[in-house]
């Protein structure tokens, strides 16, 4: 196949936030030069010297985003954000970091109500999950401290992610539905994927090597 | 949804203004000039048919059409691609023309519901569709001509990915017996989530052998090396056929000269079972989303009552206008301007020089403060035949 420079160029996506540091440390030990200080730079497009990798640092749910529309070609993001915003890449890998559940939870002794309501901020797997129960519910959309809403009663139930469940204990609240497992994932552009087939390859088979020793 | 402000058009619909659409009309003329010497001929078809028919057949989900009545209270749906409509012609006002059959279009189509910036709703397609000739060479004819088409247009770099629908599943049906379970990895397949993939078949009861198989798909996706390598994970029957077929089209895009286009991708699906066998999308540096898709299609025309193997190809040329490095020819323009006694004398000359190839624009000229606007703008050459010269 036809090679050019530009095409061993590779953007990849890095949510800032929660699986941050975890990601980075991923990514070290899978030979890439990146330094530590990543998040402290201020920039959000980041070259690496003497390679053919840039960063661009992003919301976790933006990773996605920049990933479907090729902006970048691949990009580091949580299950959860890709279970929520359906974008259409490729899902390359699980990374077994950034572990959490999504899960329901409520305060204890919750009954079920004449007209529930749940408080999520992923409205989208919340709706999806309380269909596939066979459940009709009225999905408030929060954009944080979700904890709070079943305290105020401004719903009777939430969505959320857990990892240790400390946030859920502080505020009372106890875990009542298992959803599903959260890891972080490799996802890749549908061009990228094709066009950088062996860039991206190459990155996967670096990825895959750091795996196993992750696994719990 | 509150009333819409003067300046809003639906959701996904766009204004071309005259620079895009030169380019755009460029772009479709080098493309038609490419594809009207392999022998299609241009058809065109109606922008609305009825739902029952084309709207059935069409690879388009049906809440992605654009659906109104008509006055006889028929659901009609504003044509979500060309295929479908063309099946429909040649099986009906073509019926007696004997097969193989060579059109090409070059049409806007409509699907609705897309939800953000950079998805439109109305785009336009150059497509060609050749229809009774279930041959290898018919297939690698579609994807030489794609390419062709491509390197018409200047697009600097580009791959056409292949891949054959039988081979993905195929594969399943040979090695998963239970056909829940198949049906659930062809969908991680087609929603490109190799990820539930692999954990899924990790959770299917398989001896060792058969798991190194499921696995080994992923890896699928290359050069011709490829083929052996997929020819090696299949028994027989379904997909090794899909792999056979891929080693011929290998062999006629060689003869073709051709393969350093080609990525060969066995993880290739078809999603609403529309495509019957070889199936390619064209990729272009720098655009995320595919810029050609096509494949064969061999139970479509069944469907309007003249069964005929087909296969064909479109390309988005919205898309196109992104990556395409065609200068855009830029012609010189002349201001004739005149005075109310040299009126004839002007127009006549404007004329004759438009006869010569020229773009004139007369004007009768008032006040010469008007000309300012054109003196600005240096693609304009003036010519004053005004009678208050002054000096």
């Amino acid at each position: 196949m036809k090679q050019t420079d530009n095409l061993q160029k590779l953007t990849i996506a890095m949510p800032k936030g929660r699986i941050f540091e975890e990601a980075v440390g991923f990514l070290q030990e899978a030979g890439l030069q990146i330094t530590s200080d990543l998040a402290e730079s201020r920039k959000l497009i980041i070259p690496v010297p003497e390679t053919n990798l840039q960063f661009i640092l992003a919301k976790p749910t933006d990773v996605a985003t920049y990933v479907e529309y090729g902006v970048a070609d691949v990009g580091v993001v949580g299950k959860d954000v890709l279970l929520e915003e359906e974008r259409d890449v490729y899902e390359l890998l699980d990374l077994q970091i950034g572990y959490c559940r999504m899960m329901v939870a409520g305060l204890p002794g919750w009954k079920p109500t004449e007209s529930p309501r749940v408080a999520s901020k992923y409205p989208k797997i919340a709706s999806r999950y309380f269909r596939e129960q066979g459940q009709q519910v009225e999905v408030i959309k929060l954009n944080g401290s979700v904890e709070l809403a079943p305290i105020i009663g401004l719903a009777d139930r939430i969505v959320d992610i857990v990892s240790t469940g400390q946030t859920l204990r502080e505020n009372g609240l106890i875990e009542l539905e298992h959803i599903c497992e959260i890891t972080t994932r490799l996802i890749a552009n549908r061009a990228s994927y094709r066009m950088k087939s062996e860039a991206v390859d190459d990155i996967a088979q670096k990825f895959l090597q750091v795996i196993p020793r992750n696994q719990k | 949804m509150s009333k819409p402000l003067v300046f809003e058009k639906p959701l996904g619909m766009r204004d071309i203004l005259p620079d895009s659409l030169a380019k755009q009309r460029h772009l479709e003329l080098k493309l038609r000039h490419c594809i009207e010497k392999w022998g299609y001929e241009e058809i065109l078809t109606p922008s609305l048919e009825y739902f029952d028919t084309v709207g059935a057949a069409s690879a388009t989900l049906a809440d992605r059409m654009f659906k109104l009545l008509d006055k006889q209270g028929q659901t009609v749906v504003l044509r979500p691609d060309m295929t479908a409509p063309i099946a429909r012609v040649v099986s009906s006002l073509y019926k007696d023309v004997p097969l193989p059959i060579r059109l090409f279009y070059q049409a806007n189509i409509f699907r609705a519901q897309e939800k953000e910036a950079g998805r439109n709703a109305e785009f336009f397609q150059t497509g060609v569709e050749l229809i009774g000739d279930a041959s290898v060479d018919a297939d690698a004819e579609m994807i030489a001509l794609a390419i062709f088409c491509l390197q018409s247009v200047n697009v600097p770099s580009f791959r056409i990915a292949i891949g054959h629908v039988d081979f993905a599943d195929g594969l399943l049906e040979e090695i998963v017996p239970d056909e829940r379970a198949q049906a659930k990895l062809r969908q991680f397949l087609s929603d490109r989530d190799f990820v539930g993939y692999r954990h899924l078949t990790d959770s299917l009861e398989l001896d060792g052998r058969s798991r190194h198989r499921l696995h080994a798909l992923l890896q699928l996706r290359g050069g011709k090396e490829k083929i052996a390598e997929a020819r090696e994970l299949t028994v027989n029957g379904k997909a090794r056929k899909a792999v056979e077929t891929i080693a011929l089209l290998w062999e006629a895009l060689e003869a073709y000269g051709l393969t350093d286009y080609v990525l060969l991708d066995f993880q290739l699906t078809s999603h609403l079972n529309y495509y019957t066998g070889v199936i390619f999308e064209g990729y272009a540096a720098d655009l995320g989303s595919p810029l050609v898709s096509g494949g064969r299609y061999d139970q479509l025309l069944a469907q309007f009552g003249r069964p005929a193997p087909a296969t064909g190809f479109g390309i988005k040329v919205d898309r196109l206008m992104q990556v395409t490095a065609v200068d855009v020819p830029t012609s010189s323009k002349t201001l004739l301007i005149y005075g109310a006694a040299n009126r004839q004398e002007a127009l006549m000359r404007a004329q004759q020089m438009r006869s010569a190839g020229a773009i004139v624009v007369t004007r009768l000229l008032e006040h010469r403060g008007e000309l300012a606007v054109w003196q600005e703008q240096a693609d304009w050459t003036i010519i004053d035949l005004t009678e208050e010269r002054e000096g």
